[in-house]
């Protein structure tokens, strides 16, 4: 018997239909996001979600949560400060690859390293779909955007290694094509008290399939399929065999005390009630 | 100088005022970046805050620092920021997204000299366009600008209290002259000081709220983050819903005007200015900020020998007082208008009075303050 979830129940029904492409993979990002929000019963009064701008940032107007649609790139520092201003909140940024990486990037870093009580669900399409298909950090090498018109000569990001490095407790990459996983990968994010990342692969057809002849929505799912590979099938293979392959599921998780937490403790005790 | 019963006299430095002030009307967010001349305020708060309950955080830049307040203060906290010229200039875009999303929040500019790094130990009041005009696609704003450091606390607390009433970014413009200046203030005592507190109490029931509903001269009641009222915030043009409504014209021009209207149609509640002799003047200064100082020097010697000039020194900057300076300006000859810039201000006052008198904006920019004798040499007899 399959799992029953309440995912409509935390939609804005009336902002319906959304902006969203059709074969878009925002919609399976947001409901894998929603089952496991549904999963831990977390309280949407009590939950603010905070975006940037993109096509992605713009989810938190069909999220029936607190939600705060802020400026290109500054979602974390936006959270950082509704956190800090009311740390009993549960704090969820949603991003795009750009948004969080390029304009973002200097406060990705920040809020990797302070270790604080956010999850952040990075949309990975590999371009700027809003704005019409042109360069993200994260296109790869060679593809041709409407800003690299002769092939895209710099290297792609490494958003989740990034984030390791500069110092997030648990980071983890799914895709679209694995739906089920994505929703375990974010639901463990939730769970985690410090800065969580979930990147999720998705695809643009209408911009990144075109633009890296991958195709459609279909063919895209599929390149998803036979290039990446879970980390449990990724252990029984030679390493011959997963060259070349992204690796999908909990890539980093770590204990470190938590920013808030830290705080606290620096507060004099009948000062604490905030927190 | 013996104090009255709810006062008490210390030496303060302007920078400390403001810190202290803010500490006053109940500030329990501050998030900066260091940048001289303004670093004071923000290591008084690291070290004030945690033993007040608040929370003090250095971001990773300005753009940061302004983001978390405008963050914190939806989540229900009064919330402040302070910087100089350049990270003030890094700060437009996050004003411009308090000011459309309304947004209580306190920044204070403590002015330094000249564009890009400029002079960071010299004194200027060089950002007083950009706090009205710095970010892009027209809004209003309130501006305070104080003149010794017993101002820089009560205009901190006023820039609170509008922050709050208005639901808008108060910038708080300092000069690097009056944030480091030392002097003896008498200091209000903490049960005497007047705090305003936003409403955010909704009288509808979360199904039928609507945060950005408010007739056009007024101010939203919008609910704190976490209170039960779950809402959308946006940088884009949203009606009384707050979700996106670019193509309702209508709506639009609805959001657009009641942004201006709800601060300027409340002017007069806004303007603070000092005046001196100006009843039988025939001429007029108009000054702001530490020029303040110079022109009351040049005003006082001048007096003395004869000159009938009279003083005019505006505690809000923005909205400009309009009708203030058109009234006090109308039947004297000649203006002057000394400050610390090419003549910001002087440019607004020639707009707002009427022909024959003439304005003369004295201008000073080395990075020094402008002296009297300088001002008083433009004083006829």
């Amino acid at each position: 018997m399959p799992k029953r979830y309440n995912v409509t129940n935390y939609l804005r029904k009336s902002n319906m239909p959304h902006i969203w492409c059709p074969g878009c993979g925002n919609g399976i990002v947001t409901s894998a996001f929603l089952r496991s929000f549904d999963d831990l019963k977390i309280n949407p009064d009590q939950t603010v979600v905070v975006s940037g701008i993109g096509c992605s940032s713009r989810v938190t107007g069909y999220l029936d949560f607190n939600t705060l649609h802020t400026t290109h790139g500054r979602a974390l520092a936006f959270a950082t400060g509704v956190k800090l201003g009311n740390p009993k909140l549960e704090v969820i940024v949603m991003t795009g690859d750009g948004d969080l990486t390029a304009i973002g990037g200097n406060h990705f870093l920040h809020a990797c390293r302070r270790n604080i009580n956010i999850t952040t669900i990075v949309f990975n399409n590999s371009i700027y779909g809003m704005t019409g298909g042109q360069s993200s950090p994260l296109t790869p090498r060679e593809v041709s955007t409407r800003t690299a018109p002769y092939g895209n000569i710099e290297e792609p990001l490494k958003i989740s290694e990034l984030a390791i490095t500069a110092g997030a407790t648990f980071v983890a990459r799914g895709a679209t094509f694995y739906p089920l996983q994505l929703e375990e990968l974010i639901r463990q994010a939730l769970e985690n008290k410090g800065f969580s990342l979930v990147e999720a692969i998705t695809q643009c057809p209408v911009h990144y399939g075109r633009a890296s002849k991958i195709g459609g929505a279909v063919e895209m799912l599929k390149w998803q399929r036979d290039n990446t590979i879970s980390m449990t099938a990724a252990n029984r293979l030679p390493s011959e065999a997963k060259k070349n392959k992204i690796l999908r599921g909990v890539l980093s998780h770590t204990r470190r005390q938590e920013y808030v937490e830290e705080y606290k403790q620096q507060l004099f005790s009948d000062k604490q009630g905030r927190y | 100088m013996k104090s009255k019963k709810h006062e008490k006299i210390e030496l303060m430095q302007g920078n400390e005022a403001c810190a202290e002030a803010a500490i006053a009307s109940g500030l329990e967010f501050y998030a900066g970046y260091p940048i001289t001349p303004s670093t004071e305020i923000m290591e008084i708060l690291a070290r004030r805050l945690p033993n007040t309950g608040g929370t003090f955080i250095q971001m990773e830049d300005e753009i940061a620092s302004l983001a978390a307040v405008l963050g914190a203060s939806l989540s229900g906290v009064k919330s402040m920021t302070a910087t100089s010229g350049p990270g003030f200039s890094l700060m437009q875009e996050n004003i411009g997204f308090g000011v459309i999303a309304e947004i209580p929040a306190v920044i204070v500019n403590v002015q330094r000299l000249g564009p890009s790094t400029g002079g960071p130990t010299k004194t200027a009041q060089g950002d007083i366009m950009q706090a009205k005009w710095g970010g892009h696609g027209d809004y209003d704003i309130i501006a305070l600008s104080p003149s010794n450091v017993e101002e820089c606390y009560t205009l901190t607390i006023a820039a609170f209290n509008f922050a709050e009433q208005f639901r808008v970014p108060v910038i708080l413009l300092l000069e690097e002259v009056i944030g480091h200046l030392r002097e003896s203030v008498v200091l209000p005592e903490k049960d005497t000081i007047n705090i305003i507190n936003r409403k955010s109490s909704p009288e509808a029931a979360p199904r039928n709220y609507q945060p950005y509903e408010a007739s056009i001269n007024e101010v939203p009641v919008i609910a704190n983050f976490g209170e039960g009222y779950r809402y959308h915030v946006t940088g884009l043009v949203h009606d009384k819903t707050g979700f996106p409504a670019t193509e309702n014209h209508q709506e639009v021009e609805k959001l657009r005007l009641r942004l201006r209207e709800k601060i300027v149609s409340h002017q007069e509640e806004i303007t603070m200015f000092k005046e001196w002799e100006t009843e039988d003047a025939d001429s007029l200064i108009i000054t702001y900020g530490s020029a303040e100082r110079s022109a009351l020097a040049a005003l006082r010697d001048a007096r003395i020998e004869g000159s009938k000039v009279g003083l005019l020194s505006l505690k809000t900057i923005w909205p400009f007082p309009h009708s203030l300076v058109h009234n006090k300006c109308e039947n004297k000859k000649y203006i002057m208008v000394p400050e610390h810039n090419f003549g910001q201000i002087a440019g607004e006052v020639s707009k707002n009075i009427d022909a024959p008198t003439k304005v003369i904006p004295i201008c000073h920019v080395d990075g020094t303050m402008i002296k009297p004798e300088y001002i008083k040499a433009y004083i006829k007899e």
